[in-house]
């Protein structure tokens, strides 16, 4: 860490892992409320207990992004943050307002919350992702606008190399796609058409762009290989992305009202949008084969690893299973898709800020890297989590093919909370592992704890040629 | 070791290619792209066979043509650059770049005109399945002509800064190896779409 504004960003990346956690202990209960749907109802019904999972997932990538844009951005530009004490308001501002929604969500009907908030002067609230009540939507506003007057004014008086011109376009991009979330038409079709924007937007285009540059940074790092080798990568996993992406969103277009012409288009164009996440894999492993020295936090490197794999099986392979339209057409709303989801989000974004958390804690903490004891707990935590987010993913494809076959196919049909109970084996499995995964986050958070005398220098130079 | 060695061995540690490595990957990709676009294309084609025949004879084959022959002579302008610049001929590499560039943009302007005129013919995505693949397959591509002749502009300009010479000339290698792509992905676009029947 090179400047003191820097510091900043500890605060973010401290409130993402704090709302992590919260997220997954409510992903706890929604999957308990699978098993028993009794389970704390009417108190906390389901339908409340998604929406702050979901939210909170949302809140705490956020925080994650906002706290690497600062961390990063004052490096790359070789310059103090523009106005570390707005940063920082920002921050408190963030988290004040999306602990109060949480509140509002988990103590106040939806409706009424509705009706407290103003949501019938602007309708905003109601599609899954955007619950958020009027006054938070705009708050998230102008938190985006914060960072964005901060990071960009940053980069203007400093230096400018492609990374943080990727980053900060990315985080503008951020903002910009939220805008459509205040559009909320009364025509259920209109409605999904433009939902999809913030949503695809953000995860299948505008969020790779920030994927992309959060692993080029921390790549740069660690592997000590040229950066014009490494941005030349990031700019046509960009290209790709957004080739792909940007059409892509016919995908989400299938028999939902709009023009006929997305069956074609979202099958062929979403069809390829693994391809930026296989190239992402290729990058990584090359950059790690180039590399010129061994670093010393060997976590950090495990998570720059493992974000692309599991990117690319999450939101790659476990995307392409569902998205084309004939597929879709069987599989559309099933455990399929909340295989795909979990996978991807957890595999791409939540992963990615794991390792910019991972590389740049140990800075913020005045040391390079954590001590070897740290980063055993930290990287047993990296395994249990992967690997139960990947048993999740499982189960919940396993239950989605029961779907399929049960529900959606076949001359006798099951209804739909008959199919339900034939799949509690599945959502056993999915509770378990969620539990597991649990014990991972603990172990990950338990690494932040453990002492010991921290690796202080670069490793052995990597002879060249291998 | 500089960044363009560096580069050249990140090339040459698999396969003599000329240009960049990651070129060819973005290459690769996009040619699996137009590959599964042509495929599907080749399916909706063969299920209405009838209606792709008929919709095929009202294209605007010669301004099609007249494109073909545009960027294949663009082409062989940017194998002169490469080979100018093999040579350390400087200007005369820039001056074929430039031609190169001018007869892209002449690519341009006559698919502007050609979509145009299928506006007001009532050509739309929606008007049936040839004329969805029609539209989507030439956008698709003249998007990818823009995106060249971006990158022939930067490359041009690092040109005129001196960037390049006989023993480093990457970037205009790798130009070329994506202006060639452009250029091969309309030809098999004109002879699927415009004249096989």
């Amino acid at each position: 860490m090179n400047f003191a504004s820097q510091r900043v960003a500890k605060p973010y990346f401290i409130g993402a892992l704090a709302l992590f956690a919260g997220q997954i202990i409510f992903g706890l209960i929604a999957g308990m409320q699978y098993l028993d749907g009794s389970f704390l109802f009417p108190a906390f019904p389901f339908s409340v207990i998604r929406t702050v999972h979901t939210n909170l997932l949302i809140v705490w990538l956020l925080m994650a992004f906002m706290g690497a844009a600062y961390y990063i951005v004052p490096e790359e530009a070789q310059t103090e943050l523009h106005s570390p004490r707005l940063a920082l308001l920002t921050f408190w501002v963030f988290l004040i307002a999306g602990v109060l929604t949480i509140l509002g969500y988990l103590f106040v009907p939806y409706s009424q919350l509705a009706a407290m908030t103003g949501n019938a002067i602007l309708p905003t609230m109601g599609r899954g992702y955007l619950e958020q009540p009027l006054p938070t939507k705009i708050g998230i506003v102008l938190v985006a606008l914060s960072l964005l007057f901060n990071v960009t004014m940053t980069l203007a008086k400093g230096r400018k190399t492609s990374l943080n011109i990727v980053l900060v376009a990315g985080l503008w991009g951020l903002a910009l796609l939220f805008l459509p979330a205040f559009y909320f038409p009364v025509d259920t079709v209109k409605a999904s058409y433009s939902w999809w924007w913030v949503v695809h937007g953000w995860v299948e285009g505008d969020w790779e762009l920030i994927l992309s540059a959060l692993l080029g940074f921390i790549l740069v790092r660690m592997t000590g290989v040229d950066r014009e080798i490494i941005e030349k990568w990031m700019y046509i996993i960009i290209a790709m992305t957004l080739i792909s992406g940007i059409i892509g969103i016919g995908h989400h277009y299938y028999y939902t009202g709009a023009p006929e012409y997305w069956i074609w288009l979202g099958s062929i164009f979403s069809a390829m949008e693994p391809v930026p996440f296989l190239m992402l894999v290729v990058f990584a492993v090359r950059m790690l084969i180039s590399r010129r020295h061994e670093y010393p936090n060997h976590a950090a490197l495990l998570w720059a690893i493992g974000t692309p794999v599991m990117a690319f099986l999450g939101a790659g392979f476990w995307g392409f299973m569902i998205t084309l339209a004939p597929v879709q057409y069987y599989t559309h709303g099933t455990n399929f898709t909340a295989a795909h989801g979990h996978l991807a989000f957890f595999g791409a974004y939540a992963m990615v800020s794991l390792s910019i958390i991972s590389y740049a804690m140990p800075h913020l903490r005045g040391r390079m890297a954590n001590s070897l004891r740290a980063q055993r707990w930290e990287m047993t935590g990296f395994w249990i989590m992967v690997i139960s987010m990947f048993v999740i993913a499982l189960a919940l494809t396993g239950a989605g093919i029961v779907t399929v076959f049960l529900q959606r196919m076949g001359e006798h049909p099951i209804s739909f909370m008959g199919v339900q109970y034939q799949e509690r084996v599945f959502f056993w499995i999915r509770e378990v592992a969620g539990f597991t995964f649990f014990s991972g986050l603990v172990a990950y958070l338990t690494s932040f704890f453990v002492g010991g005398d921290p690796v202080a220098a670069h490793g052995a130079t990597v002879p060249r040629g291998r | 070791m500089d960044t363009e060695t560096l580069t050249r061995a990140d090339t040459t540690a698999t396969q003599p290619l000329p240009g960049d490595f990651a070129i060819w990957v973005f290459i690769f990709a996009e040619l699996t792209v137009f590959g599964i676009l042509f495929t599907a294309y080749a399916f909706a084609r063969e299920s209405h066979l009838a209606l792709f025949n008929m919709e095929q004879r009202l294209l605007d084959r010669q301004t099609a043509l007249a494109n073909t022959l545009l960027l294949i002579t663009s082409s062989y302008a940017m194998v002169r650059s490469v080979l100018a610049i093999r040579a350390d001929q400087i200007a005369r590499c820039i001056r074929w770049l430039l031609l190169a560039m001018g007869l892209g943009c002449g690519f341009v302007v006559l698919k502007i005109r050609e979509f145009a005129h299928d506006a007001t013919l009532g050509i739309t995505l929606s008007h049936n399945l040839f004329d969805m693949f029609y539209l989507s397959l030439t956008f698709f591509h003249f998007m990818h002509v823009i995106l060249g002749l971006t990158i022939l502009a930067s490359v041009t300009l690092r040109a005129l800064g001196g960037h390049y010479n006989a023993s480093s000339h990457t970037g205009v290698e790798s130009a070329g190896a994506y202006w060639h792509m452009v250029d091969l992905l309309w030809v098999i676009l004109f002879a699927l779409v415009y004249v096989i029947h």
